[in-house]
This record gives C-alpha cells, sequence and structure tokens, in this order.
C-alpha cells in the first residue's frame, strides 16, 4: 500500500501537464528479468575461456613469508597463476572513482595480499585452469608459509595502546600534531557548533547512551562474477556485473599498471549491489591471469567468499549525550563514532558524522569520529555508508528523550527539525527539504494511532542522507520510425532505464514504448561516475532529459525548413510539431515524420549531453515500526511498518515504493538478526545465507510506503535521490518499538533473541 | 578423474542428453552444458532459492541435486515457464506489480511460486510468505512479490470459474 501526498512545490515543469512522469509503466527490461534471459556477471560464456580461483588466507593476521607455486604450475591443465609479484607495487594515493576516494595502494593490496594478509579470507594468489576441479586442485597445491600474528576484531580492542597493530606506517590523522606513534586509528574527524558545555549546563534534562552494532554485508545475492581477456595487442576487455564499468576500467588500469584507454568493459546486468560492488576485487586478478595464459579468464565468488572477502559495512560504537529544555528544545549534543575500516582505513565514519545530526537544529554540537583498521574484511560503501549506524545511536536517545520529557517522540522531532534556511549540522544551509512535511505525513498515517496489543510496542525513527549528482552522459538517438534510444553508462540495479525511458518520453512527447534504454560499454558511450548515491534517476535523468531537449530544439528547426517558415514560429507539442500561425495552413508533423525525412534536413536526428550535475536534493525519512516481543523465546515480530519519504517527484512510484520497501528490509535485518561473527582467531564463523540469516518473506509484514513530494526545483521534474534514505531509520525505529514493548533500552544490535531474553530476565 | 556419465532427461519439455562428472551439481548442468543460465546461483547450499527448479514435479534446489540424479527424470526451470513466447501470468504479475528490482532471485521465485499456485490456488498472505521463505530476495522486502503471486492467484482462480 501507498499513498502519494503532494505538496505544493516549484517544480520548473508543470505536474498537471505531465503524461509519462508519475505513472507506472511496465520496466523495458522486465520481459528478460522475468524469463530468465537478462545476463548477470557469471552468465558469459566465451569461446576458449577457462577457469580463475582465488587462494585465500585462513589468518586474521599473518606475514607472509613464502609462496611455492610450482606443483600447482606443473598440474596439467594449469594455465596461469599470479601473486603480488605479477602486480606493480603501486604508492599511496587517494583516487576518486569509486562511491569515494580510494587509496590505490590499499586497493591493489585488498585485491592480493603483498607481504601481510591482513584478514581470514585475504587473497594470496590466484590461478587458472581449464576446469573448475583443476582450478580447485591446483589452489591446495600452492604452498603459502606464514608467520601468524596476533590478531585485532573490535573496533574498541583495535583503539587500545597495546592492540596488535595492522599497519606499521599508520599515524592517526585528523589531531593536532603527528602522533610519535603508529596506530590503528587512521583518522579523527571532528564537527563542532556552539558552546557544548555551556548546552548542557541550560539543559533541563540529558539523556545518555552507549550504542553498538555489529559489522553487517549488504548481501546481494548476486556474487561478484566477471570475465576478462587480455589480447595479444595488450587491448583488454571486461565483462562484470558492477555499480559502474567505468570504476571498472579505472581500477584495472590503475591496479595493473596499464591505459584505461586500452580497457573496454562491459557492463552485466546487475544483482544486487547497494554499494557494494563499488570497487573491484576479482577483475584485475582475472586480467592478470589472462595477460599471463592469454585467452579468456571467467572468475566468480562463491557465497563463502563474498562473505569473507568483499566489503561489509562497519561494525561501530555510537556514543550519545542529549540535553534538551523542558518544551523538548534540544540544546546540546555530544555524539562520538568508532567505526571498524577493515583492513584498510575508509570506514564510512565521516559520512556518519555528517548525518548523526542532520535531521537536528541543534545550537551546540560535537561530533567527534574514529576511522579504525581491524583484521576484518576492508568495508566497502553499503546503502548511505554510515549514516544507519549513527542514526541507531541517535535516535534511540531522542527516543529516550522523549520519554524523560513525556513528550510525543515526533512531536518532539517536529519540535527540534530542519527546515529550509536552517544551517545544517554539516555546514550548508538546507532548500527545499521535506523532513517537516515527511514528519506530518508519519504524525497523520492511521498506523500512528492504531491499538496496540499485550507484549506490542511502536517505535519511530527518523533518517537523513545527502544524495548526490555528479558526471554523467546521455546519448539519446531517434530511430527512422520516430522512436528514441537512450544510451547511458549507468548500470540499472533498480529500475534505472525505466526512469531514463519515462523522461525521454515525457520531453519527446512518445509513449514510452516507443524509448528503447539501453546501458553501454565504456567505449560506446561517455563517461559516467558509478551508480551509487542515489544519484542515477537525478543526474544521469538530467543528461537523458537534456538531451532530449536539444533534440526538441533541432526538430523544431527540422520543422520550420520542411513547413517553409521560421523556427520561432513552430512549436512542438506531445510528439508532434505545429505551426503556431495557423493562417499557413501547415500540417502538424510528428516525431516519425520529421524521422523519416531526416535527410532532408541535416541527416540523423541525435543529441549526447554530458554534465556534472549539480543541486541533488537531500532526503529525508520517517519510520513507524510495531513490534511483539515473544516473552519465552525474546523473538522479536515485525508487525506493521510505515515509512514516510520525501522523494523529491516520484518519476516511477512503483519503483520509488520498491526501493523504500527494500531499504526497510535491510534494516530491520540489520536491527534484528544479522551481524558478522568471529572466533577467538579471527574465522567468520557465519560466512552462508544459513547462518547470517537476511529476512525472507515470512519474517516480514507488507511495508507500507508515504511518498511525500517535496519537489526539488535543482531536477526539471522536481526528482530527488531515494534510494537510501529508507535503509537510515530502521535500525531505531525496531530498537525504540522494542523498548516501548518490554520497558527496556536495548544498545547492542542485533537484537536477537538470546538478548532479549538476558534483559528480560535481568528484570 | 571419475569417469563422466551420460545423462539422459527431459528439459523443458524436451530431451537433452549430456556427459556430467559424479560431483557436477544439476544447477552446473544446466547452466555450463545446457546453457540454461536463467537459473543462478547465489549460495550454492541451498539457502537462497535462486537456483529453483521442478524435478518431477517437485521444488528443488538445483544446487543440492546432481546432475547425475537428473538422470529420467523431468526438470523445469525458468526457460519453460512462458509457453511459446507468451508469459504465464506470474512473469505478467511480477512486470505489473514491478516485484523485481535487480531481477536475479526473480527466476527462482517464479518457479517456486507457481510450485505454491499449482499446490495451493488460494493461498493467504502468510501462506505465500511461508512458501517463499526459502527464495531470497535482498531488493524488494517482499512486498510486492507478495501481491504479484496473490493477485495471479486471483486472477487464475477467476479463470477456472
Amino acid at each position: 500500500m501507498s499513498d502519494v501526498l503532494e505538496r505544493p512545490a516549484a517544480a520548473p515543469l508543470d505536474d498537471g501537464h505531465l503524461k509519462v512522469v508519475g505513472t507506472r509503466p511496465i520496466r523495458p527490461d522486465g520481459a528478460d528479468k522475468v524469463t530468465g534471459k537478462a545476463m548477470y556477471g557469471a552468465d558469459l560464456a566465451l569461446p576458449g575461456m577457462i577457469v580463475g580461483k582465488i587462494k585465500r588466507s585462513p589468518h586474521a593476521h599473518a606475514r607472509i613469508i613464502s609462496i611455492d607455486t610450482r606443483k600447482a604450475r606443473a598440474l596439467p591443465g594449469v594455465k596461469a597463476i599470479v601473486t603480488a609479484a605479477d602486480f606493480p607495487d603501486l604508492a599511496s594515493e587517494e583516487y576518486e572513482a569509486g562511491e569515494s576516494a580510494s587509496n590505490l595502494r590499499d586497493l591493489s593490496l585488498n585485491v592480493m595480499a603483498r607481504h601481510l594478509a591482513l584478514y581470514d579470507g585475504h587473497a594470496v594468489a590466484a590461478v587458472a585452469a581449464t576446469t573448475s576441479a583443476i582450478a580447485d586442485e591446483a589452489l591446495g597445491l600452492i604452498t603459502v608459509e606464514y608467520e601468524v600474528l596476533p590478531h585485532v576484531v573490535d573496533v574498541e580492542a583495535a583503539m587500545a595502546e597495546d592492540a596488535p597493530l595492522l599497519h606499521g606506517d599508520m599515524f592517526t590523522q585528523g589531531l593536532a600534531a603527528r602522533p610519535d606513534k603508529p596506530s590503528n586509528i587512521a583518522k579523527r574527524n571532528e564537527l563542532k557548533r556552539g558552546d557544548l558545555a555551556a548546552g548542557f549546563a541550560a539543559a533541563d534534562v540529558i539523556v545518555e547512551g552507549r550504542y553498538t552494532t555489529a559489522a553487517v554485508h549488504q548481501g546481494y545475492i548476486e556474487p561478484h562474477a566477471c570475465v576478462a581477456s587480455y589480447a595479444a595487442d595488450g587491448q583488454c576487455q571486461v565483462w562484470s556485473s558492477s555499480q559502474g564499468q567505468f570504476m571498472i576500467r579505472t581500477y584495472c588500469a590503475k591496479v595493473l599498471d596499464l591505459e584505461a584507454s586500452d580497457i573496454r568493459v562491459t557492463p552485466a546486468e546487475i544483482g544486487g549491489g547497494f554499494g557494494g560492488k563499488t570497487t573491484v576485487y576479482l577483475e584485475p586478478v582475472a586480467l592478470a591471469l589472462s595477460r599471463q595464459c592469454g585467452v579468456p579468464v571467467k572468475m566468480v565468488m562463491t557465497r563463502d567468499e563474498v562473505f569473507r572477502a568483499t566489503g561489509p559495512t562497519s561494525g561501530g560504537v555510537i556514543e550519545v549525550k542529549l540535553g534538551a529544555k523542558s518544551d523538548g528544545t534540544i540544546v546540546a549534543a555530544d555524539v562520538v563514532l568508532k567505526f571498524q575500516a577493515g583492513a584498510f582505513p575508509g570506514s564510512p565514519v565521516g559520512a556518519a558524522s555528517m548525518t548523526a545530526l542532520a535531521c537536528y537544529d541543534v545550537p551546540n554540537f560535537s561530533i567527534v569520529g574514529f576511522d579504525v583498521v581491524t583484521n576484518t574484511p576492508k568495508v566497502a560503501a553499503y546503502r548511505a555508508p554510515g549514516a544507519p549506524i549513527a542514526a541507531f545511536g541517535v535516535e534511540s536517545a531522542v527516543d529516550d528523550l522523549a520519554l524523560k520529557l513525556g513528550m510525543d517522540p515526533i512531536a518532539l522531532r517536529e519540535k527540534n527539525a530542519v527546515r529550509d534556511g536552517t544551517k545544517a549540522s554539516y555546514g550548508p544551509t538546507f532548500r527545499n527539504i521535506g523532513y517537516v512535511e515527511t514528519l506530518e505525513a508519519a504524525r497523520e498515517h492511521p498506523h500512528y494511532s492504531a491499538p496496540l496489543g499485550p507484549n506490542q510496542g511502536r517505535g519511530v525513527a527518523a533518517g537523513f542522507w545527502f544524495n548526490v549528482g555528479g558526471e554523467s552522459t546521455a546519448a539519446v538517438n531517434i530511430n527512422e520510425d520516430g522512436s528514441a534510444v537512450v544510451i547511458s553508462g549507468n548500470p540499472d540495479i533498480g529500475g534505472s532505464r525505466a526512469s531514463m525511458a519515462m523522461m525521454a518520453a515525457e520531453v519527446l512527447g512518445l509513449p514510452v514504448e516507443k524509448v528503447r534504454p539501453i546501458v553501454a560499454d565504456t567505449a560506446s558511450i561517455g563517461f559516467s561516475m558509478l551508480t551509487g548515491g542515489s544519484r542515477t534517476t537525478f543526474a544521469t535523468g538530467m543528461a537523458v532529459i537534456q538531451a532530449c531537449q536539444k533534440i526538441v530544439e533541432d526538430l523544431k528547426r527540422r520543422a520550420a525548413l520542411l513547413m517553409d517558415v521560421s523556427i520561432d514560429q513552430v512549436d512542438f507539442v506531445n510528439g508532434v510539431a505545429v505551426c503556431l500561425d495557423a493562417s499557413k495552413g501547415k500540417a502538424d508533423m510528428s516525431l516519425a515524420e520529421l524521422a523519416a525525412k531526416a535527410a532532408q534536413t541535416g541527416g540523423p536526428i541525435g543529441a549526447q549531453i554530458s554534465l556534472n550535475a549539480q543541486g541533488a536534493g537531500p532526503g529525508f525519512g520517517v519510520h513507524i515500526c510495531d513490534v511483539e516481543v515473544d516473552p519465552e523465546t525474546g523473538h522479536v515480530t515485525v508487525l506493521r511498518y510505515t515509512a514516510a519519504q520525501d522523494v523529491g517527484k516520484a518519476i516511477h512510484p512503483s519503483y520509488v515504493e520498491g526501493q523504500i520497501q527494500g531499504g526497510v528490509a535491510q534494516g530491520i535485518g540489520w536491527a534484528l538478526n544479522e551481524e558478522y561473527v568471529f572466533d577467538r582467531s579471527g574465522h567468520m564463523e557465519n560466512a552462508g545465507f544459513l547462518d547470517y540469516r537476511v529476512p525472507v518473506a515470512s519474517d516480514l509484514p507488507m511495508i507500507d510506503s508515504i511518498m511525500v513530494e517535496v519537489a526539488n526545483p535543482r531536477h526539471p521534474f522536481g526528482a530527488k535521490g531515494v534510494g537510501e534514505v529508507p535503509i537510515v531509520p530502521p535500525l531505531a525505529a525496531v530498537a525504540n518499538a522494542v523498548r516501548a514493548a518490554i520497558g527496556k533500552r536495548m544498545t547492542d544490535l542485533p537484537l536477537s533473541p538470546p538478548k532479549i531474553r538476558a534483559a528480560l530476565d535481568a528484570g | 578423474m571419475s569417469k563422466r556419465q551420460h545423462i539422459s532427461a527431459v528439459v523443458n519439455g524436451d530431451p537433452v542428453e549430456f556427459l556430467s562428472d559424479a560431483g557436477t551439481t544439476l544447477l552446473d548442468a544446466l547452466r555450463d552444458q545446457l546453457g540454461l543460465t536463467g537459473s543462478k546461483e547465489g549460495c550454492g547450499s541451498g539457502d537462497c532459492g535462486a537456483c529453483s527448479v521442478m524435478l518431477d514435479g517437485r521444488l528443488v534446489c538445483s544446487c543440492l541435486v546432481l546432475a547425475v540424479e537428473a538422470e529420467g527424470r523431468r526438470v523445469e526451470t525458468i526457460e519453460g515457464l512462458a509457453e511459446g513466447g507468451v508469459l504465464h501470468p506470474l512473469q505478467q504479475k511480477f512486470l505489473e506489480h514491478a516485484a523485481l528490482q535487480c531481477g536475479f532471485c526473480t527466476p527462482g521465485i517464479l518457479v517456486a511460486a507457481k510450485a505454491l499456485l499449482e499446490a495451493n490456488p488460494d493461498p493467504t498472505e502468510s501462506e505465500t510468505r511461508y512458501w517463499l521463505a526459502g527464495n531470497l530476495c535482498r531488493c524488494t522486502g517482499y512486498d510486492k512479490i507478495i501481491r504479484a503471486v496473490m493477485d495471479t492467484a486471483a486472477e487464475l482462480r477467476q479463470v477456472r470459474v
């Protein structure tokens, strides 16, 4: 179920005239996906292709003394073996290509360990062989001599003075003075405003809490997979499932010291990413193997490898102290965030710090974040990276504050809400945000006042995400029959082909079925940043719209030529060129007629736009969750869930709802079930979907989404990013509901039955 | 290496023959030998359901079935769901309800949902959720999937009446 709340807004294009945008057509890539025809990463087979596999460290922390590949090389059918010796030893350099900047040396060392294995599952060698069975046998014949080192998994243990060090050359950045000793704390970041001590001194009520979350995985159902082919002339081709073919190209070039222009990357259909496919794991290895053996190499991860060696997001510790006046005005906030980065720096603690108080207008605050390396897989982006972790702490504390003040939790949030003109905690001044409208929509929803039964509780939480724009290219070509092809460089994870086609159809005045959207390889379209940051419908969509607008201008010129009138006498309305001067008696010309006569008016019709989109509107969500706690088993059942979100303008409402529902489901999993469990030696104990339990259909209720449409004036149709906001509130919404049900504040995720039982037993 | 076995089976109504190692899964045989890549491997351990197929009318995870076990048996995969280029009502409803995002789990869910409707033409929401509990979807939160399946069931009941 869903409701769309229309809000008065200053959208540049008048909503009332939209014919395609805002409707719910069948997605153009749908038929292939329901018939099994769509080609994902592991579905491509090339002539002569062989199989690549990776040997991984069994130790959480070890020095690699030697790697002996002789026996494996002698095995018939083995065609190539690579170790770090086959990759250039890169200098430390920050490079912008993925979801955020990456250090190229760290990226390379994560792809293939050089002297140190830094986590259980870290790649140490790879083989390519004619069959999967031979490749497996060869992995067993590679002998790696390790010196096992002490390891550390827990974030606070890693911060301790005497913790085992992962990187002897790492000195904490962000301190007033360079420390004299190396540490696992890669960086300290800080955001401040006002006078914190004075703020707390003026507070009538203070709440404090310490919250912890476990590392969780994005859990896309498609394991990483690719095929790579290195030709004799040095021309490389890669087919892979990722969130950005240009990102794959850049990182392969950097990690292997190749020219990007020699690499052509074709995006496979992607079976889920959620941020986890914004970097490379297999592709450079497959290319290195192919370079050695001269034939295409296919690599596909097992689920065990996905869990052990690809990015989860951080486990974290969140300390929150809030001070408020008795009327509910929050006057001071002190937040400390400690995040596991995994084996290399780069946890999302920076984004977590920026989002932690983004829903609140607080005069005095301090937010301090620590990025801490641990002997666990290097974290990768996960849907609104860092924000859900920070929101779990802050929104739990706000719930405690409401309780202590005796205030309604939505009213408390309304009292302190950021509005247009508020200076955000992370710097800029908010414009055209819909947070207050979203709070109001949640408050007015019948769910919020529905009665509850015994052992049941209701929780509310809010969440924020920036949303981004960025560099995008789109090309639009008109076919000779007047239909259109829209070409972009962004993998379609959740329905972006549909939104691209719809926006093009709207501008060109075509039925959406007449627009064919294509996701092209890196040699067939100009550069686009990857699909991430909730940017594609906003930014790449803007390139599509502008390309179509350019075509419309060209169509007017062509029609004027054919009608023998001046351009200013021609308009293009609903796919038809019309002469504004009726006295001239010119017949209207359809796009199909103009296309058929293109040769007479200058040749083929098409346009390409490359841009760097600015003005992505930030998004806010307010969620209501009802749970029932079984007092005997401690099991938590989510009974009802309603998510309100400011979506700007829903281009395809069904896929906006889908983003909201999917984000909520992942958040519920994070809150209740999911966690990385490590044994004493630092091995992940639950590297499979049986023991790492993502929500299944019987775990969840229907998820109601309320789309609040406060238009973004920086987008022609008012769109804002929608994909990430919905995973931010659920952790706290669930925890607040559990608190209401059992009368106890649960602070350690996941809220698994043993923890609930223990809390109930404690009385 | 052990000798490969010659397997004869019926896949989506057509007779097929292939050679299989003793340890090869039915999923790998379908994908690698028969070119039917619609069935997906998400886990290889029977936990995600992306490889769901029907074996002699029974819903199975093809990653947990050996290819040699298919000898003389009927296998139905996602590729056999649409007949003669016409989508099965479940496929049509999944499109209309936007019940897929990335689409990777979709083939397995459609095969499992078809099995549900054959076993129970009038499932409740709860029955639908428990039947599909062996098929993981990480994108949709299941909401639209459940609606699409139940809507298909309602439509098929009307057709029967």
